[in-house]
């Protein structure tokens, strides 16, 4: 098939002339054939141009590609064609009034008022009435049939959202998951904030994967300004973006031990955690790594001293670390209730496009640090990581692999010295006029992406953020179909996705 | 069972002695701000027109901790007039108090008495997260583990407002969380206490001026605690804890 997209590469500049701009008609068979064909959706999303609506996709094989077109009326779903639209179609029909025609589940994402002044609510809600949850959900009919209803508040310290089973005895017959609870309007603030504003926002997406999207950040205003990071800022970043990753999956398996009552790795591994967020705040000052990634380099340097301690640290945690991987996985308990339980296809995978962790563990290889590499990944050897079984367990041993990957990859880049000249304030954000940039990163819950359009003074016309959990929460749904109920603490921990990446 | 000891016997004993002695955090840290006595005024404003989150003030040269994100732009900017010190031991008890060039007045003396006395022995907290990005979150559900073992001060976080006795917001209140935080504050049995938890829920923080959220925890429910930071240190959240109830 003859290709009308434009094929780019990962967080390059792209002047918006350049990105094909296509009749609707062709715009939609050329993108229903790639993602039909094995494709995957980056990006899809519309925006307004002077006073008219445009969409643009950003698609990936394995190779990413681009083109837009403007917003017919009325604009016939894809959803019906071809599943892995469904979610960006309700997207753009929130943000911008756009009713995809024919979706087969057309419901609110984020419960918000529409980006485009004026224009008519697809779903009819008043929002001066402020609950996300006034919403019908799915039900499901029968004598035995109950529902349980979970949330915004949960018992534990964990973020709000709302779910709702709908089960038969034990087992979940389906699970509707509805957020929105978290939603702080971030991409409509990134157009109105000064631009020594844009790194803090962007840290604050999703605090747990600061590292990923104020990469994400950094890299496409880089890409539009020209401004480039010295190598050394490259490993330095790299060396933040496997800490958080680190962190966040020996917390997860923490986390999964203590669920099914196996306390000893449930509390190494919480206390483990703290001592790689303080890895980065012995670089940067924060355990999360905020105030460090900024765009043209890193704000702190990984100066002798600092690096000494750091590989002391290190050096002391990795036995800890294997040790008590050791005695999670050597357990004939934990090996008992991880395996089969909440287990995604393949299949159900690849059509939900899921990413990250969660996809590798049901058979999908795609690691962003492997096919778009950026940083310091295109000189580091990264493994397929995938597993066949796609349950609890395998989810928990991708996170087993890279955990020992990614302690490899820190200990590696710490073993020589690290010079950089660090970024004091902010760089000068003078965007060029209409250009364009998209940036993928492999954060810890998987593909993380930003895009960036500029208007023709420069100023930026539309900012797009895809958290890896906007493809990944209905993986979760999907893995609950006929697990039991109680089951779902458990599935809920392997797939630890972000409810303020999402909500945004 | 003999892994499982053998790690036990690994893993040693590690919960902190505090307060008892002090907790030493690497020093690139940045806690308290502390604004030097004779900073140039150009510097200042230099270092005001550059904060992204304009908590400066250059008129009463104080820092707004409630507002700041502690990134350490002035820091840079100022040559050291303006410098994150070490401190952590940054709650106060009212949101004026979080303005400052430098001094906090001791949290432990500005508790209220009978919060000391009903809550010093047990404390049972729920935790509100109003679209908190899940930093504040994180650290808030890192005293649990070994290393700072809140549970041993008789401090504990419950699954159901009606089992306690106050509540830890964090997140700059979303309107699609208000309703649900509101309701969560009135479940909770009176007398109770509102402990406001990083720079998003005292004043907004980097979302300040999106027309989600609530600029203040403190415009819709009265606040006995704030915790600046972004997000607060565990060890912030631990003194200021101990200072107001113990």
């Amino acid at each position: 098939m003859s290709n009308a997209f434009l094929q780019i590469s990962n967080a390059e500049k792209v002047s918006r002339e350049a990105i094909p701009h296509l009749s609707f008609d062709e715009f939609r068979s050329q993108a229903l054939g790639l993602v039909t064909d094995g494709g995957k959706i980056v990006h899809y999303f519309a925006y307004p141009d002077k006073d008219r609506l445009k969409l643009l996709a950003v698609l990936r094989t394995d190779k990413l590609f681009v083109a837009g077109c403007d917003v017919p009326d009325p604009y016939p779903s894809f959803t019906r064609i071809c599943e892995p639209f469904h979610l960006f179609e309700r997207e753009m029909a929130e943000q911008y009034g756009i009713r995809p025609h024919g979706h087969p589940w057309l419901k609110m994402v984020r419960y918000h008022p529409s980006y485009a002044e004026g224009a008519a609510d697809v779903f009819g809600n008043d929002y001066s009435q402020d609950i996300p949850g006034n919403y019908k959900y799915y039900q499901v009919e029968g004598e035995e049939i109950h529902e349980v209803a979970v949330g915004p508040v949960h018992a534990g310290v964990i973020e709000p959202g709302h779910f709702r089973f709908n089960c038969i005895g034990e087992r979940v017959l389906h699970l509707e998951i509805q957020l929105g609870y978290q939603h702080r309007g971030i991409e409509k603030q990134l157009l109105e904030v000064p631009a020594k504003r844009l790194s803090i926002l962007g840290e604050n997406i999703a605090g747990d994967t600061t590292i990923g999207h104020s990469l994400c950040m950094a890299q496409n205003l880089e890409a539009l300004t020209g401004v480039q990071p010295d190598q050394g800022a490259r490993v330095i970043r790299t060396i933040a973006l496997e800490l958080e990753r680190l962190a966040n999956h020996i917390g997860d398996l923490g986390a999964l031990s203590g669920d099914v009552a196996f306390l000893p790795p449930a509390n190494y591994f919480g206390r483990i955690r703290g001592d790689f967020l303080n890895l980065s705040l012995l670089i940067c000052g924060n355990r999360f790594g905020k105030g460090l990634v900024r765009p043209g380099g890193v704000r702190f340097s990984l100066s002798d001293d600092i690096r000494t301690v750091f590989n002391e640290r290190l050096a002391a945690l990795r036995p800890e670390v294997t040790h008590v991987l050791a005695l999670l996985f050597n357990a004939v308990t934990v090996r008992a209730r991880f395996d089969g339980c909440g287990a995604v296809s393949h299949e159900d995978a690849d059509h939900l496009g899921l990413v990250g962790p969660a996809g590798r563990a049901s058979g999908m290889a795609y690691d962003v640090r492997r096919c778009f590499p950026t940083e310091h990944y295109p000189h580091l050897d990264i493994p397929e990581n995938k597993k066949a079984t796609g349950d609890v367990y395998a989810r928990a041993r991708v996170r087993y692999d890279e955990i020992l990957q990614s302690l490899q990859i820190v200990e590696s880049l710490a073993a020589t010295p690290v010079e950089t000249r660090c970024v004091t304030e902010g760089m000068a954000y003078d965007l060029p006029a209409s250009s364009f940039s998209v940036a993928l990163n492999e954060a810890w819950r998987g593909e993380v992406s930003h895009a960036v359009l500029t208007d023709e003074k420069g100023k930026i016309l539309r900012y797009k953020i895809k958290d890896p959990s906007f493809h990944n929460w209905n993986g979760l749904a999907m893995a609950l179909r006929d697990t039991e109920i109680s089951d779902f603490p458990l599935n809920n921990k392997s797939f630890n996705l972000s409810y303020c990446g999402f909500d945004l | 069972m003999l892994s499982i000891l053998k790690n036990r016997f690994e893993q040693g004993y590690k919960t902190n002695r505090y307060p008892e002695e002090q907790v030493k955090i690497f020093p690139r840290y940045r806690g308290k701000p502390v604004i030097q006595n004779n900073i140039h005024r150009e510097t200042l404003e230099t270092c005001a027109a550059s904060c992204p989150q304009d908590a400066i003030d250059v008129q009463n040269q104080k820092i707004d901790m409630g507002r700041c994100v502690f990134c350490g732009t002035c820091e840079n900017i100022s040559n050291g007039q303006i410098r994150f010190t070490n401190d952590y031991e940054i709650a106060t008890s009212k949101r004026a108090d979080l303005i400052t060039s430098g001094d906090l007045p001791a949290l432990a003396e500005h508790a209220k008495q009978h919060f000391k006395k009903l809550f010093g022995r047990s404390l049972q907290l729920r935790q509100v997260s109003a679209a908190g990005c899940n930093a504040c979150e994180a650290d808030l559900n890192v005293l649990a583990t070994p290393f700072f073992d809140l549970a041993r001060f008789g401090i504990n976080f419950v699954a159901s407002p009606r089992h306690a006795d106050g509540i830890v917001v964090t997140g700059p209140v979303s309107r699609n969380m208000k309703t649900a935080l509101l309701q969560t504050y009135e479940a909770t049995p009176a007398p109770k206490v509102v402990i406001a938890v990083g720079s998003c829920t005292i004043s907004g923080g980097p979302f300040t001026g999106s027309p989600e959220i609530t600029e203040g925890l403190d415009k819709i429910l009265p606040v006995d605690l704030f915790i600046p930071g972004c997000p607060p240190h565990p060890m912030t959240n631990l003194h200021a804890l101990l200072s107001f109830f113990k």
